[in-house]
């Protein structure tokens, strides 16, 4: 039973990180119908920023993690406006090949800078200080990560529903059209969109150095797990991200523990497979209808 | 403008003067190309027409049905181990091995187990578009790659797979010989192809891509079309994963990752999607690209990056719709 407890413990934590880049995923396809494949290396650039604020920099944790998001959020919006504004007319496929190209460029750009040797964050909060919950062994960096989480996911919530802003954000995803006939300026809000986006990714970086260490390649499995999540929750549902994020953590967890830790992400996969075989719309997206 | 008279002249996959003596000139220079090459050259070209079979393959599925594969690597992963296994540890008798009917059944049975597996990823598929898809076939190369790392018994896991060398009759095949067969497989399979999309089946993929409830409407059945689409294609990648094997004689699973997959995609957006000589364009840009930027291997990655986003902001139809642009221009010179 305690095992049981920790196995869901552990997957809860890491379903929050799943969720988290999950969220800047949906957000982005809500608004411009793009796939975002540099959300993870985008997120991996703005941890390496954090990285040299904090060490060369010598900036308290708050600043660094300010000045990285701030980072993350201006090249998201210089992506949108240089590369992919100009070329909105591609295809689906030609957006996703767009964004895997820069998906390389930023990595390599990673690689050139900081190098690939594994380097430890310096995280506020401790992996080795744990608590004990009725059995249950928690680290207080799964405890941090799995609140800040929530707080983002809640302050995304706010944002998006409760501000003008949002309003705008939301009006352009539904209708761009009418939106930009109202007088919404479509352009400024899909930039903030990047921006949002990748900082939100550049959170979901900071909140995995602690845990996975520091090498430019750490993005790469938590961003197809988060990707694989949105599409599990259904790709234009927010709360859809976050219940597949946790639900993909969780399962992911409970494989490793009981049946076999090789093969957890092909298990990941074939469960979502499964699932969108059943809804292809994913647990929480609309059932989408086209015109013909 | 070249006026045609009866209706096969419209089917001449080859028209003109101009268009045989290019092809019986490349033809020629393909076969005497080994009395005055390097076997760098040679090694270079056979990865060449290794990767056009895939790209090929890939673009029948991606540039003329639509259907959006970012697991291809998985597909090549297959027919590659399917014939490294078939090679090595089948019982090939002394006699039969000579006479190379060992890696003839391993390039058969290495496309008809990738086709299978085409299909049963191609059956997803019939419900899924645009991201859905792609998480499936990005799943689905994950997955491969993962098994292959794990199952040590089936694929000798990271300590790789060893091919025993190719035979035929008196010939072994390395180098010149093997480059020979490559070429040949290649050719052979560029053509089927050219013929394949301008079939019936052809032109039930285009519909397909272009609207598939419109295609069901006017008759084609989405459910075999489809299926087959994937399965052409996977065969297509491993056979290609086959010749593979071939050439390097040993297999490893980390030759098969989702940067292969989005390698084998950036040869058919580079080259032009839904055309087959934009599928060979790529792959030969992209294999001899990388080979002569060898002294750039950390800048690789961003030279790719750029290349790739720099061709679908200037040119979205690849390198070949550029040609064709290029031909149209000189064509109806001075208008």
């Amino acid at each position: 039973m305690a095992l049981l407890g920790q196995y869901l413990v552990g997957g809860l934590a890491t379903g929050s990180l799943y969720a988290l880049v999950a969220l800047g995923i949906v957000l982005l396809y809500r608004s411009s119908r793009v796939l975002n494949f540099a959300h993870g290396d985008l997120a991996t650039f703005a941890t390496f920023v954090a990285f040299t604020l904090l060490t060369t920099f010598r900036l308290p944790f708050t600043m660094a993690t300010a000045g990285s998001l701030a980072v993350a959020a201006v090249a998201g919006a210089a992506f949108y406006l240089l590369i992919l504004r100009p070329t909105r007319d591609a295809t689906l496929l030609g957006i996703i090949v767009i964004t895997l190209g820069l998906a390389l460029v930023v990595n390599g750009a990673v690689v050139q800078i900081w190098g690939t040797e594994t380097k430890v964050f310096p995280f506020p909060l401790s992996d080795t200080k744990v608590y004990h919950l009725g059995g249950v062994v928690i680290s207080q960096v799964s405890i941090g990560s799995f609140l800040a989480g929530l707080v983002l996911m809640g302050l995304l919530y706010l944002l998006v529903q409760r501000t003008r802003i949002g309003l705008a954000m939301r009006a352009v995803s539904q209708n761009l059209v009418a939106a930009q006939a109202l007088g919404i300026p479509a352009k400024k809000i899909f930039a903030l969109t990047w921006g949002l986006a990748t900082a939100l990714g550049a959170c979901a970086g900071i909140l995995l150095a602690p845990v996975t260490f520091l090498d430019p390649f750490m993005m790469v499995d938590p961003f197809l797990k988060g990707f694989a999540a949105a599409v599990l929750g259904g790709i234009d549902s927010m709360p859809g991200a976050v219940l597949g994020g946790l639900v993909l953590g969780v399962a992911e967890s409970l494989f490793g523990g009981y049946v076999s830790v090789k093969f957890k992400t092909t298990m990941a996969f074939l469960i979502i497979i499964g699932v969108l075989i059943v809804r292809p719309e994913g647990m929480l997206g609309r059932e989408y209808k086209r015109r013909v | 403008m070249e006026l045609k008279e009866r209706y096969e002249e419209d089917l001449f996959l080859v028209r003109g003067a101009l268009a045989w003596t290019a092809l019986l000139t490349l033809c020629a220079g393909l076969f005497l190309l080994p009395y005055v090459a390097r076997n760098y050259v040679l090694f270079t070209l056979s990865l060449v027409a290794v990767n056009a079979v895939i790209a090929v393959g890939l673009n029948l599925l991606v540039g003329y049905t639509g259907q959006i594969s970012l697991g291809h690597a998985g597909f090549v992963a297959i027919g590659a181990y399917t014939a490294g296994l078939v090679m090595a540890k089948l019982p090939w008798p002394e006699a039969a091995a000579a006479w190379g009917l060992s890696w003839l059944a391993a390039l058969a049975a290495a496309g008809l187990v990738a086709a299978i597996f085409g299909f049963l990823v191609g059956l997803p598929a019939l419900r899924l578009t645009g991201p859905y898809l792609t998480i499936a076939t990005l799943g689905f190369g994950i997955a491969v790659h993962q098994v292959l790392t794990n199952w040590d018994r089936l694929s000798g896991g990271r300590t790789g797979l060893f091919l025993p060398k190719l035979f035929f009759g008196p010939w072994r095949l390395e180098e010149r010989p093997l480059y020979y067969v490559t070429i040949l497989v290649a050719g052979l399979l560029i053509w089927v192809a050219s013929n394949l999309v301008r079939s019936h089946v052809g032109r039930a993929f285009v519909a397909i891509r272009d609207s598939d409830i419109a295609a069901a409407v006017t008759g084609v059945n989405l459910t075999a079309y489809k299926t087959l689409a994937f399965a052409v294609s996977a065969a297509y990648a491993g056979i290609g994963g086959a010749m593979l094997a071939f050439i390097l004689r040993y297999l490893e699973p980390q030759l098969f990752t989702l940067f292969e997959s989005i390698y084998y995609l950036s040869m058919i957006v580079i080259g032009g999607l839904g055309t087959v000589p934009g599928s060979v364009l790529g792959a030969a840009v992209l294999t001899v690209l990388p080979q002569q930027l060898a002294g750039l291997k950390e800048w690789l990655p961003i030279v790719y990056g750029a290349a790739i986003m720099f061709m679908m902001a200037v040119e979205p139809r690849g390198l070949y719709g550029r040609w064709v642009k290029i031909r149209l221009w000189f064509k109806t010179w001075p208008f």
